[in-house]
This record gives C-alpha cells, structure tokens and sequence, in this order.
C-alpha cells in the first residue's frame, strides 16, 4: 500500500524524460543526422502521449479536485519542492508536445544540419519549459527558466551567423539581468514569508505582519518583472522582434512557446497569491497588469504596421498576443480567463505555424545560400546538408497561400477561424462581467477598442505582406517544398480550424480549469496535505 | 554589520546598472558579474545576518534560534553556480561576436562618428 502508484510517476516524466533524450544525444555523431532525429522525435512523440495522459487523468478524476501533485526526493511539501499537475498544466503541457513535435518534422530536412547539437538543445528546451510549467516551486522556476533559458541561447545562435549572434548577445544580456531580478525577488519573497512553495505562500499571504506584508508585495513585483521579461510586455519586450527576426524559423517557433511561459508564470503566481483569500493583498497589481497589457498591445499594434519582413511581423504578433493575455490575466475573472487560454491556445498555435511560414515563402526568392556557408566554415562540418530543394509537392504556391491566409485570419481575428471565436466570447466576458450597476468601466471599453485595433493593424500588416509575396514579386518560380516541412505547418492550421470546430468541448474544459484555479485552499489543501510514502522497515534489518 | 552588507549590495549592483549600460561588451561582461555577487550576497543576507551560529546540527534536540537558517544558503549555492555558467556561455558568445564583427561594441558593429 505504500508504494507511490505507477500512474503518479507520470507526472516527473515531462521532466526527465527529454533530459535523458538529451544526454543520450550527445555523444552521437553530428553526422548521424537520421539516428538523432529518430531519437528525438521518438522522446517528443512520448512526452505528447504523457501530456494526453497527464490531461486525461487532470480532467478525469483520477484526483481529488483534478490536482495532481508529486512530491521530489519523497519530502513532505513545504519543505521539499513539489510538482504539480492540474488542467491548466496538462493543456499547457500538451500545447507544448504539439508545437514541439510540429517544429521538430520541420526541421528535420534542413535545420537540423546547420549547426550542431540541435536536438540536444531542443530536449534540453523541453525539459525547462515543461518543468517552468510543472513545478510548485518558486526557487525551482528560477532553474528551469535557467535550463530553458540556456538552451535558448544556444538555439537562437543556432546557424551562427552575424545577425544571429548579434540578436543572440542582446538576447541573453537582456535574459541574464532578467534572472537577477528573478533571483532578488525570490529572494525577497522567502525574508517576507519563510516558505518558496506557491501553495503554501498563498496560504501564508494573508497571515502576515504589516512590515511583511509590504516586503512581499516589492518582492512580487521584481519577480514579476522578470517573468514580464520573458513575457515581453511594454517597455521590457524590444528584445523580442529583433530575435525573431533573426533567429531560424523552427526556433523562432519555440520562441513563441517561450513568451507564453512568461504570461503562465504571471498568471499562477498571481492567482495563488493575490486571489480573494489574500487579505490585504487580494486583487494586488491587477489593474497594472491590464493597463501593461493594453500598453503592450499597442505597442505590437504600431510596430506590426512599420514592419516590412515576416519574421519581424511575427515577433510584434507575439508581442500583441503577450498584451492581450496579460490584459486579460489583469482582469482575473472566471469566464474572461477562460476566453483569455482558448486565446492563448489558438494565437500560438497560429503563430508557430506562422513562423515557419515565413521562412518557406522566403524561399521564393532566391534561397540564402550564403548564410549556411558561415556556419559550415564555423564548425568545419564535413558532409553538405541536402539542398532543400529535393522532391518538391505540388501545388506549392496554393498551399502557402491557403496557410498564410488561415494563419492571417487567426492572428488578426477574423472570422470564421478561432481568433475571432477566442476575441467574440473575450469582449462578451468582458461586458457581462461588470453587469450589477449595468456599467462597464472605461478601462474595459479601453481593452475591447484595443484589441479591436490590434486586429485591424495585423490584418493590414499581413494583407500587405501576403501581396508583396504572392501577388507583387513579379514573375515567381514555385518554391519546392520537402513534404516533411509543408505537413507541420498544415497540422497546425488544422489544429486551429479544430479547435475552432471542437469550441464547445474547449470552452467546457477551460471553464472548469479556470473554475479549478480559483479554489486556492483546494489547492493548499492537496499540495501541503499530499503524504510522503512511508518506507516499512526492512526484514533483513531488523535482526 | 547590515550597514556594511547593504552599503557593498548597493554599490556593487550600482556599478553593475552603470555598467551594463556602456556600449563594450567588455563594461556589459563586468557589470554582469558585479550584479551577480551583488545579488548573491543579497540572497545570504535574506536569511538574516547571524554571526556564529552554524546552519546545521547533528542533535536531535532543536532550537531555531541558536542556528542561522540553510535554505538561503543552499539557494545561494544554486544560484553561483547557475550565474556562472551562464557568465561562461556569454563569455563564449562574446569572444564568438569579437571574431565574427571585428567590434567589440555590442551592437556588433562601430558607431558612426
């Protein structure tokens, strides 16, 4: 009986499992392109299974209140550090297998060969992004943004050339002093409570002195600044179109993930810490971060519409989607919340779909040949990468422009895909939240026109781009596309028709995720009650 | 003694902002590292400063107020050895930037006069 149940163990694996994938890659020969591969879409296809499963067990009763928790090293919870799963972790574990496993096909002809260790850093990314998602530990955030920090620096120089490793400097500059400020506010927040468990701060918060109380909230904030770092909301986000831009297009793709991490972080430490059970902290900061939001959404309005090249338009894309959310987590009511995550699930799908994109409509113009050159010269790679030009699938150009088109529609909004289904039911959250004097107040109007804006300056900036390749560059050769990188990109354009189709069923399971959320004694209750497994004393001990 | 430690937190992480703002990655590299001791200096001190009080004991028999408290310190181990290597894989890039531009500036290239 008191053996920890096999299932239960499934809730480390995220974490290990990409780690040993990693580490088992790295003494395999770089040119053994398809052995590494293999391995690593075979680790990326398991950790998509362990997310469905994870989901199913969240939101199938296999626990109490649909919270799973797993105590490392067996220590009891607020003393040793926790792992925790409830539906919000599992969906965003689960979207972040199906972009994984998306970029992963993608880059399997090509990107893959231009530098080396790829799919080492790749693991290594999904090991720290699944662990930023799975851990109940504010000290534990701090290393696996570190892990997933580390092996974006090496991803985003991946195909070392000039731009690259000029947005790369900036980059990790940037990363580093956002960990500082990470690490002080962490810092700050154990002087003021004596505990780094989420949970069990939530518990605390309202039982502190004045003179604490006050020390807690300036180490939230700094700790807030450095997840709205990552999150790259105005004025701390313009690092982020430079990067994009440059960075290769399957790791610009798994930027994208790496934002919403950021709004996660947000958005778990405030709804545990400043929830309505906060005493004199309840509702702390929300309205700065809606105000940020809408700052940072017309921020990335602006500069979507200055932009010329895709990639940097899809970095101010993310820098709206960023907004948005943020907006949104500001608002902190249940069915706003709910629309804010099917939000958040449609825009990055789009927006990794999108990125890779980009850089297959590059290829109508003349490919950069030069660019693979430098990196070759670099690390004195022996065997030439296949030219991506092979065996091409035709009807190139409709295809791209189909998926353009989708990706267009779901970032700006439009109808009938799920960026207008997630934007309809946020503005009538929105208004029906505030009904008791049948006001609404300005800011919310403020937001709705916002995001409106938002919208309308994407789809003028996508228009324009989507003329300026399709239809202006004169007479165009049909690019020839490898079948392996036109199938991620049309998966997840299915995947947001899907989930526009399949609305219903999402919006049931984000309400009770959001519903979930709100209960943070439920959650106290879980993760600080959750048993450490007793050892029965050995026979052969015993004499 | 907390004079001291937040006199030297406070000038080392100064330094640091000032630092980190000049245009040679060599100045950025600098004030990096002074704000990470700055910072981990500041992580020790979050366990209250204590003078001769060890943060472990072997006895079973416990009382909190005679030890300094551990948990900072294993945090503050942790997190010398993360800035580290993170400092390292700068370092590395840098060295990578200086070869590649020609420049030592962090914009990769030379302002304009």
């Amino acid at each position: 009986m008191n053996d920890l149940p096999f299932l239960q163990h499934f809730i480390v694996l995220p974490v290990l499992l990409p780690l040993l994938a990693g580490a088992l890659l790295i003494p395999v020969k770089q040119s053994r392109y398809s052995l590494k591969f293999a391995c690593s879409v075979t680790s990326t296809i398991l950790l998509w299974v362990l997310a469905a499963v994870l989901l199913a067990m969240a939101d199938g009763g296999y626990w109490p209140d649909g919270i799973g928790v797993y105590l490392a090293s067996n220590w009891a919870a607020p003393f040793g550090i926790a792992l925790l799963v409830d539906r919000l972790t599992a969906l965003m574990l689960l979207l972040t297998a199906t972009i994984a496993l998306a970029v992963l096909v993608f880059s399997a002809r090509r990107w893959d060969r231009v530098g080396i260790q790829f799919h080492t850093l790749f693991q290594f990314l999904l090991m720290g992004l699944n662990g930023a998602f799975l851990t109940n530990d504010l000290f534990n955030l701090f290393v696996f943004f570190e892990v997933m920090l580390a092996a974006s620096y090496g991803l985003v120089l991946h195909g070392y050339n000039l731009h690259r490793i000029r947005a790369g400097m900036q980059y990790i500059a940037i990363n580093l002093v956002a960990s500082f400020m990470f690490l002080i506010g962490v810092a700050l927040i154990y002087a003021a409570s004596g505990t780094l468990n989420l949970t069990d701060l939530g518990a605390r918060v309202a039982l502190l002195g004045n003179e604490d109380t006050w020390l807690l909230s300036i180490g939230v904030c700094v700790l807030g600044l450095a997840f709205l770092t990552k999150g790259a909301m105005w004025p701390l986000g313009f690092w982020l179109p430079g990067t994009y831009a440059s960075a290769s297009a399957p790791v610009a793709a798994m930027l994208v993930l790496m934002t919403k991490v950021g709004v996660y972080a947000v958005l778990r430490v405030w709804l545990a810490v400043f929830g309505n059970d906060a005493g004199a902290l309840a509702g702390f900061g929300f309205t700065a971060l809606t105000i940020g939001g809408m700052a940072t959404l017309f921020f990335g309005a602006i500069g979507m519409l200055a932009s010329q090249d895709g990639g940097r338009m899809a970095g101010y894309g993310a820098i709206i989607s960023s907004g948005t959310l943020l907006a949104v987590i500001g608002q902190a009511g249940g069915p706003v919340l709910a629309s804010g995550l099917y939000y958040l699930l449609g825009s990055t799908l789009a927006m990794a779909a999108f990125m890779l994109l980009v850089e297959l409509t590059e290829r109508i113009r003349p490919p950069g040949a030069a660019l693979i050159a430098i990196t070759m010269e670099a690390f004195a790679i022996e065997d030439k990468p296949e030219d991506p030009v092979g065996q091409g699938i035709p009807g190139t150009l409709a295809f791209l422009g189909l998926s353009f088109a989708a990706c267009a529609l779901v970032i700006s909004g439009m109808p009938p895909l799920s960026g207008f289904v997630a934007k309809f039911s946020l503005f009538h959250a929105l208004l029906e939240v505030s009904p008791t004097e049948g006001k609404v107040p300005g800011l919310t109007w403020g937001f709705i026109a916002l995001v409106i804006v938002g919208g309308l300056a994407a789809i003028i900036a996508l228009m324009r781009l989507g003329v300026r390749i399709f239809w202006a560059s004169g007479d165009i050769a049909p690019p020839r596309l490898q079948f392996s990188e036109a199938a991620p990109v049309t998966a997840l354009v299915a995947l947001c028709v899907m989930l526009t189709l399949q609305a219903g069923t999402v919006f049931d399971y984000l309400d009770r995720t959001v519903a979930g959320l709100a209960q943070v004694t439920t959650y106290s209750e879980r993760v600080l009650g959750e048993p450490p497994v007793m050892r029965s004393p050995q026979r052969g001990l015993e004499r | 003694m907390e004079i001291v430690i937040a006199l030297a937190v406070g000038v080392m992480f100064g330094s640091g902002i000032w630092l980190i703002l000049r245009p040679r990655t060599f100045q950025l590299i600098t004030g990096l590292l002074l704000m990470s001791y700055a910072v981990n200096i500041f992580i020790f001190a979050m366990g209250r400063l204590s003078v001769d009080r060890p943060p472990i004991t072997l006895s079973p028999a416990i009382d909190p107020a005679q030890f300094a408290d551990p948990l900072p310190q294993g945090l503050v181990l942790t997190a010398i050895v993360i800035g580290f290597a993170t400092t390292a894989l700068y370092l590395v890039i840098m060295i990578g930037a200086r070869g590649l531009t020609g420049s030592d500036h962090v914009d990769g290239k030379e302002p304009r006069e």
